[in-house]
C-alpha cells in the first residue's frame, strides 16, 4: 500500500502547488534542460527545431515524387557529390581572404557539385552500357572520396579546424546558427510551394512520361526542375541531417506514407507530415544530447515511423493485410457453416412435411459430413455462430438456424446456386463440377454481379427466394458422389 | 476542330518515313495516307516496328528522314486534335491514383499550366469512363483494376481529349471479351462521329470485322488500303513470311559503324 | 624508388600502406564484378554502410576490439540488410531502390548512435568509419609464423584469399546464376543461394576493410574498377582481369596522389583511402573516354574513321563509274582520272577533307597522282568494281524483294554499299537470281 500511496500523494500535491511543467519534469526525475528544450524556450532552439521540421516536411513532399519517378537513390549520389563542392567553396573563400564559413558560398558550391554529380550519373547512363545502379555508386564514391581529400586540405588551412565542415557529413542540428536555420526554413518553404504549383504536371510525368510527352508537356524541363529541387532540398538539409543520411529524409517518409494511402495527394502530404515529425524529434534529441549526430537521430525517428507504417498501414501494412485475410477467412468459414445447415435442413424439410416458418433442426453428425472440416473446426465455428445469434443449439447434438441465420443463409445459397446455374447454362460446365467452383465464388460476388446474374438467368422468382439446387446436395461418401453425376 | 475541315483534310499522312533507333526495329520508307473517318488496323509480326511507327509519328522518337502531316499541318500545331493510347505495360499500375485521376490526365493540356482540376473536368472524365462502361470503378485504385479495365481507363483518357484522330497501341492485347466489345463499340462510335483511328492489332481473324482500312507493316509498308482489297492471303504471306534478312544485316552493320544519317 | 615519390618514402611505411590498399582494392573489385553484373552495385554500397551497427554491437557486448565477434556481428548485419531489403520489397511492394534506402540508412544511423555511445571506451569515431585510417597501417604489427606484418595486411590478405578461392571454385556457377538466374536454378544451382553467398563475401570484405581503409574506399572499389573494366571488354574473364589491374593500379596511384600532390602544393598529405577512390574515378574517366569499344572519344574516332572510309569508297566508286561511262574511249582518256575539284563537285563534298582522303588513298596504293589528276590503280579498280557491284545489287534487291519504289533505291543503296561484305554480295546475287542489270539498266559488274 505504501508503495502505491507515494505517487498518489505527490500527484495530490501537484494540485496544491498548481500545475507547473518544470516541477513536473523534476518530479519525473528529468533534468531541467529537457524541459527547456521541449518547451522551445530558447529562441535558438526554437528556430533550429522549426527549421529542421520544415526541412523534413519539404524533403518528404519532394521525395514522394522522386520515389514515384523511381529515382529514390539519386538523392544519395548527389548528396555525397556535394562534399567536394563544399570544400572547394571553402578554399575559394579563404583564398579570397574572407571568413571561411560563408554559408551562401558553401551552399552554392554544394549545389554546383551536386548538379555535376547528377550530370555524371545521366552521362554514364547515356553513353555507356552501364546501368543506373553502377552509375550512382561510381558518382557517390568518387565524388565523396574527392571531398574527403579536399577536406583534408581544408583542415590544414589556418582556420580550417574551426570551420566545422565535418558537420556537413553527419549533420549537427544543434550547431546550426540562427541564420542557417532561416536558410533551411526559406528553402523548405520554397520547395513546398513549387510542389503545390507543379503538382498536376509532376503527377502526370511520374505516372506516364510517354503520354506526357505526346500531349506536348516539356518532359525534359519538368524532369530537370524536379531534380533541381531534390538538389536544393539536399543542399539545405546537409547541415541538419548530413550528406550521408540525407537520402533517408527523401526516401523513408514517402515509402512509409505509401502504406497508408492509395491517393497521391494524401501520400505527398502524409510524407511531409512524417518527415516533419521525424525531423522535429531528431532535432530535439540532438539539442538535448549534442554529442549525438542529429542526422542519425532523425533517421532513427523516420525509421521507426516506417516500421509502424510497414506493419500497421491501412493499405499495405503487412499486419493489416494479415488481419484482413484472417477476417475474410472467418467470414468464409461462417458462410460455409450457414449454407451447410441450410441445405441440410432443406433436405430434411423435403423428406418430412415441414412445419412452415421454422427451418428443420440438423444434427452435428450430418453437418460434419457436409464438408471436409475437422471436428474441432466445426465446433469452434458453431460456437461462434451461436454467439452471433445465427444458430440455436437445441440439444447437445441438434442445431437450428435462427431467423437471422436463416435469412443470411438463404441469401448465400441463393448466390451459390445462381452461380452454379450460370456456369451450367452459360459456361457449359457439367453440373457435378459446378459446386466446387461456386464454393469459391459465392464469397466474392458483389451485389451488382448478383443483380446481373439474376437478370441474365431470370431464374429466380425475385425477392431473394432460393432456386433449387442443380445437383444433388448430399455429398457424403466420395464414391457416391461420383456415381451420382448422372442424376 | 470543325468537322467540315476534318472532312477535307487527311488526318494523318506519312511520306518516306525512315526511323533508325538503337536496338529497336527500324522503319524504311514508310508512306501512307489515312483517309478521314476511317478505322485503320496496323498489322505485322513482332518486331515489325508497329509501336515504333506510332511513336515516331508522335515525335516521341527521332526520325532519320520523312515527312509527317496531321490535318495538313505539323504535330505541334494539331496536337489537340490527336489522342494517343499507349501500351498498357508502359506504366507502373501501382501508382497511387484512381481511375478517374488517370482519365483526368487527358485534360491536363487543356487545363494548362498550374491550374487546378475542377468539378467540370472531373465530370467530363466521368462521362468518358461511362462511355467505356466502367464508371462504377472511377474511384478504384488502378492496381485493383483488371487488365481489361486498365485498358479501358487508358481509352477513356484518350476519349476525354475530344480528339479527331486516335492512335492506339494494342488496345485489344490481353483483354477480356467484355473489354474487347467495349473498345470496339467505342471505335464504331468514333467512326460514326467522323473521327479517325489507327489501331495496332494482333488478332488477324478479327481484322476484316473491325477495320475498314489496313496497314500491313514489316519494316516497310507491305500494303495499305481498304481491308477488302488489301487484306489478302498473298499480302499476309509477304508480311509475315520470310523477313528481309539481308536488309536487316545491312542496317545492323550500319549501326555498328555508328553512322546514322 | 625514383623521383616520382617523395624523399622520405620508405618500404616500412608507404610500402605497407600501399600493400594494404592493393589488397583491399583487389578483394573488393573481385566480388564487385558480380555485383555490377547483377545490377546490385547499390546493395554493395548499402551493405558496407550497414555493417556498422554489427560492429558496434559486437564491440559493446564484448567490450573489446577483438576481431572475431566484430567480424561475426558485421557479417550478420550485412546479411540482415540484404534480407530485409528483399523482404520489404516483396511484402510491402516498395520500390527496390527505396527499400534499400530505408534499410541501410536506418542501420547506419543506428550504428552511428551506438558508436557514439561506445566512443567513451575506445577510439572509434564516425569519421574514421567513413574514410578509415589506412595511414596507421604500419603501426599495428603482429607476427605469425615468424612473419612480422601489419595486422591489417594479414586480415586483408586472408579475405582476398577467401574471395579468390570461393569465386575461383564457383566461377561458372556465379557466371550462370548472374546471367540467367532461372536457368541456373533449374539446373540445380540455386540462384538464391549464390546471391546469399555473394552477400556474405561482400559483407566479409566490407568488414575487413572497414576500420583500416574505411567504408568509402570499399564502395569505390566494389563498383568503380569493375564498371571501368566493363567499358574495356565484353568477356567476363577479361572484365575481371581488367578490374583487378585497375583496382591495384588505383591503389598505388591513390597513395601517390595523397602524398605527393598535396606536398607539391604546399600542404601535408591527405587521406590515402579517399585518394584511392579518386584515383579509381580518374581511371574510370580514362576508360569512359578511350575504352576501345565503349569509350566516348574512341567511338567518336571510329565514327570519323568510318566516315573517311566511306568517302574513300565513294571516290573509288565514282572513278570506276567514270571509266565505265567512257568505255568507248581509248584507254588513256578512259583512265585519265579526275582532279580534286572535279571529284568534289561530282561527289558533293567539301574539298578540304577530300584532299586528305585522296592523299591517304594514294599512300594505300588505290590511287595514283599523275600531274594533279587522281587515277585508279589496278587494285583501286578492283575495289571500285566491288563498290559498284554492291550498289547495283542492292538496288536490284530493294526493287525486287523489298518493293521499294524506284525513286528511293539509290539513296538506300548508297548507304548499304559501304557495309556489304563479300558474303552479303553473294547472297544478294543469289536472291536477285544472278541478274546482270540493275533497275536503272546499268550492268552489274561481276565479282572480282
Amino acid at each position: 500500500m505504501t508503495f502505491n500511496a507515494c505517487p498518489l500523494l505527490e500527484a495530490a500535491s501537484l494540485f496544491k502547488q498548481g500545475w507547473s511543467p518544470e516541477w513536473f519534469c523534476s518530479w519525473l526525475g528529468l533534468p531541467d534542460e529537457l524541459w527547456r528544450v521541449l518547451s522551445l524556450r530558447d529562441y535558438n532552439t526554437r528556430v533550429v527545431v522549426f527549421g529542421t521540421a520544415l526541412l523534413g516536411a519539404a524533403a518528404g513532399v519532394i521525395g514522394s515524387f522522386a520515389l514515384l519517378r523511381k529515382r529514390a537513390l539519386l538523392g544519395d549520389a548527389l548528396s555525397h557529390a556535394m562534399l567536394p563542392g563544399i570544400a572547394v567553396a571553402y578554399l575559394i573563400s579563404v583564398l579570397l581572404g574572407q571568413e571561411g564559413k560563408s554559408l551562401p558560398l558553401l551552399l552554392l558550391g554544394a549545389t554546383l557539385s551536386g548538379l555535376l554529380g547528377t550530370c555524371c550519373v545521366l552521362g554514364i547512363r547515356q553513353w555507356t552500357k552501364l546501368k543506373e545502379d553502377a552509375a550512382l555508386s561510381i558518382v557517390l564514391s568518387v565524388f565523396f572520396g574527392a571531398g574527403v581529400a579536399l577536406l583534408g586540405i581544408v583542415q590544414q588551412t589556418t582556420r580550417g579546424h574551426a570551420a566545422g565542415l565535418e558537420s556537413f557529413i553527419f549533420g549537427k542540428a544543434s550547431a546550426l546558427a540562427v541564420e542557417d536555420a532561416w536558410v533551411i526554413f526559406g528553402g523548405g518553404l520554397c520547395c513546398v510551394l513549387l510542389v503545390i504549383l507543379f503538382f498536376k504536371e509532376w503527377k502526370l510525368l511520374c505516372f506516364d512520361e510517354t503520354f506526357a510527352a505526346s500531349s506536348g508537356w516539356p518532359v525534359l524541363g519538368l524532369d530537370w526542375l524536379m531534380m533541381l529541387l531534390i538538389v536544393l532540398i539536399s543542399v539545405i538539409g546537409l547541415q541538419a541531417v548530413g550528406l550521408v543520411l540525407m537520402i533517408a529524409l527523401l526516401v523513408i517518409p514517402p515509402a512509409a506514407a505509401r502504406f497508408w494511402t492509395d491517393q497521391l495527394r494524401t501520400m505527398v502530404w502524409l510524407a511531409g507530415a512524417l518527415g516533419c515529425v521525424s525531423s522535429f524529434g531528431g532535432a530535439i534529441v540532438s539539442a538535448l544530447l549534442p554529442r549525438l549526430p542529429s542526422g542519425a537521430m532523425i533517421v532513427l525517428f523516420a525509421g521507426a515511423m516506417f516500421l509502424l507504417s510497414f506493419l500497421l498501414g491501412t493499405r499495405r501494412g503487412i499486419l493489416f493485410q494479415a488481419w484482413q485475410s484472417w477476417r475474410l477467412q472467418q467470414r468464409v468459414q461462417r458462410q460455409h457453416l450457414l449454407r451447410a445447415m441450410f441445405e441440410l435442413s432443406e433436405l430434411q424439410a423435403a423428406g418430412a412435411a415441414s412445419s412452415v416458418g421454422q427451418p428443420a433442426p440438423v444434427s452435428r453428425e450430418r453437418l460434419q459430413g457436409m464438408r471436409s472440416w475437422s471436428k474441432r473446426q466445426l465446433a469452434t465455428e458453431i460456437n461462434r455462430a451461436v454467439t452471433a445469434g445465427l444458430v440455436i443449439p437445441l440439444s447437445s447434438d441438434q442445431l437450428r438456424l435462427t431467423a437471422a441465420g436463416q435469412q443470411m443463409a438463404s441469401k448465400l445459397v441463393h448466390q451459390h446456386r445462381l452461380w452454379e446455374l450460370y456456369l451450367i447454362t452459360h459456361a457449359e460446365q457439367a453440373p457435378s463440377k459446378v459446386d466446387r467452383d461456386a464454393d469459391q465464388m459465392e464469397h466474392v460476388l458483389t451485389p451488382e454481379m448478383i443483380a446481373r446474374l439474376e437478370r441474365l438467368l431470370n431464374a429466380s422468382q425475385q425477392g431473394g427466394s432460393v432456386p433449387s439446387s442443380p445437383h444433388p446436395i448430399l455429398p457424403p461418401p466420395e464414391t457416391e458422389r461420383i456415381g451420382g453425376e448422372q442424376a | 476542330m470543325t468537322s467540315s475541315r476534318s472532312q477535307n483534310e487527311l488526318p494523318l499522312s506519312v511520306y518516306d518515313l525512315t526511323v533508325a533507333y538503337q536496338r529497336k526495329p527500324v522503319l524504311w520508307d514508310v508512306g501512307f495516307e489515312v483517309p478521314p473517318g476511317s478505322l485503320v488496323g496496323v498489322v505485322g509480326p513482332n518486331g515489325a516496328g508497329k509501336s515504333t511507327l506510332l511513336k515516331a509519328v508522335l515525335e516521341l522518337l527521332p526520325k532519320v528522314s520523312g515527312q509527317i502531316r496531321f490535318f495538313g499541318g505539323s504535330y505541334a500545331e494539331n496536337r489537340h486534335r490527336v489522342g494517343y493510347v499507349p501500351q498498357r505495360e508502359s506504366v507502373d499500375w501501382d501508382f497511387p491514383i484512381d481511375a478517374l485521376d488517370v482519365v483526368t490526365m487527358g485534360l491536363y493540356r487543356q487545363i494548362g499550366w498550374f491550374r487546378r482540376v475542377n468539378r467540370a473536368h472531373r465530370d467530363r472524365a466521368m462521362a468518358a469512363l461511362e462511355q467505356v462502361g466502367i464508371a462504377d470503378l472511377a474511384h478504384r485504385q488502378i492496381s485493383q483494376l483488371s487488365g481489361g479495365q486498365q485498358q479501358r481507363t487508358f481509352l477513356a483518357r484518350a476519349l476525354v481529349q475530344g480528339a479527331d484522330l486516335y492512335l492506339m497501341d494494342e488496345p485489344f492485347a490481353a483483354v477480356d471479351a467484355a473489354t474487347e466489345l467495349a473498345v470496339l463499340a467505342v471505335l464504331r462510335e468514333m467512326k460514326a462521329a467522323g473521327k479517325t483511328a489507327m489501331v495496332i492489332h494482333h488478332d488477324l481473324q478479327t481484322v476484316p470485322h473491325y477495320f475498314d482500312y489496313v496497314l500491313l507493316l514489316n519494316m516497310r509498308v507491305v500494303a495499305f488500303g481498304p481491308t477488302s482489297e488489301v487484306f489478302t492471303t498473298e499480302n499476309l504471306q509477304k508480311t509475315y513470311g520470310g523477313r528481309l534478312t539481308l536488309l536487316e544485316e545491312a542496317t545492323h552493320a550500319m549501326r555498328e559503324r555508328g553512322r546514322q544519317r | 624508388m625514383n623521383g616520382l615519390w617523395p624523399d622520405d618514402w620508405s618500404w616500412q611505411l608507404d610500402g605497407w600502406i600501399i600493400l594494404a590498399g592493393v589488397l583491399c582494392a583487389l578483394s573488393s573489385a573481385l566480388v564487385g564484378n558480380f555485383l555490377v553484373l547483377r545490377k546490385l552495385s547499390l546493395l554493395g554500397d548499402a551493405i558496407s554502410h550497414a555493417v556498422l551497427p554489427g560492429l558496434a554491437i559486437a564491440f559493446l557486448v564484448t567490450a573489446s576490439r577483438s576481431s572475431w565477434p566484430m567480424f561475426l556481428g558485421a557479417v550478420i548485419a550485412g546479411l540482415v540488410t540484404a534480407g530485409a531489403t528483399q523482404w520489404i520489397r516483396s511484402a510491402g511492394k516498395v520500390d527496390e531502390g527505396a527499400s534499400l534506402g530505408v534499410v541501410f540508412t536506418c542501420l547506419f544511423a543506428l550504428g552511428l548512435v551506438l558508436i557514439v555511445q561506445a566512443a567513451d571506451r575506445v577510439d572509434l569515431d564516425p569519421g574514421c568509419v567513413l574514410y578509415g585510417a589506412i595511414e596507421t597501417t604500419p603501426l599495428d604489427q603482429v607476427s605469425w609464423l615468424g612473419w612480422r606484418m601489419p595486422r591489417v595486411v594479414w586480415v586483408l590478405g586472408t579475405v582476398l584469399l577467401v574471395n579468390v578461392l570461393v569465386l575461383g571454385v564457383l566461377y561458372k556457377e556465379f557466371q550462370l546464376s548472374s546471367f540467367d538466374p532461372s536457368m541456373s536454378t533449374a539446373l540445380g544451382i540455386s540462384a538464391h543461394g549464390m546471391h546469399s553467398l555473394l552477400m556474405v563475401l561482400v559483407a566479409v570484405t566490407a568488414v575487413a576493410s572497414f576500420e583500416s581503409v574505411g567504408n568509402i574506399l570499399v564502395v569505390a572499389m566494389l563498383v568503380v574498377p569493375p564498371a571501368a573494366a566493363q567499358l574495356i571488354s565484353d568477356r567476363l574473364g577479361r572484365v575481371i582481369a581488367w578490374s583487378l589491374i585497375l583496382a591495384a593500379f588505383s591503389a598505388v596511384l591513390g597513395h601517390w596522389l595523397a602524398t605527393v600532390v598535396p606536398r607539391a602544393m604546399g600542404y601535408r598529405a591527405v587521406s590515402t583511402s579517399a585518394m584511392i577512390a579518386v584515383a579509381a574515378g580518374l581511371l574510370f574517366c580514362v576508360c569512359f573516354l578511350v575504352g576501345p569499344r565503349q569509350g566516348v572519344l574512341s567511338r567518336w574516332w571510329q565514327r570519323r574513321a568510318a566516315a573517311a572510309e566511306m568517302l574513300a569508297e565513294d571516290v573509288v566508286g565514282w572513278l570506276y563509274r567514270r571509266e565505265e561511262k567512257l568505255a568507248a574511249a581509248d584507254k588513256a582518256s578512259r583512265e585519265a582520272g579526275a582532279g580534286p575539284e572535279e571529284l568534289a563537285s561530282g561527289l558533293g563534298v567539301a574539298l578540304g577533307p577530300l584532299r586528305r582522303n585522296l592523299k591517304r588513298l594514294v599512300r594505300r596504293g588505290t590511287l595514283q597522282n599523275v600531274a594533279g589528276r587522281y587515277q585508279l590503280t589496278a587494285a583501286g579498280r578492283e575495289e571500285g568494281q566491288r563498290v559498284v557491284r554492291a550498289h547495283r545489287l542492292w538496288e536490284q534487291y530493294l526493287v525486287e524483294q523489298a518493293e521499294v519504289p524506284l525513286s528511293r533505291i539509290h539513296e538506300h543503296a548508297e548507304r548499304f554499299e559501304h557495309v556489304t561484305t563479300a558474303r552479303m554480295r553473294e547472297a544478294l546475287a543469289e536472291q536477285t537470281d544472278g541478274t546482270e542489270r540493275d533497275p536503272h539498266g546499268s550492268r552489274i559488274p561481276p565479282e572480282h
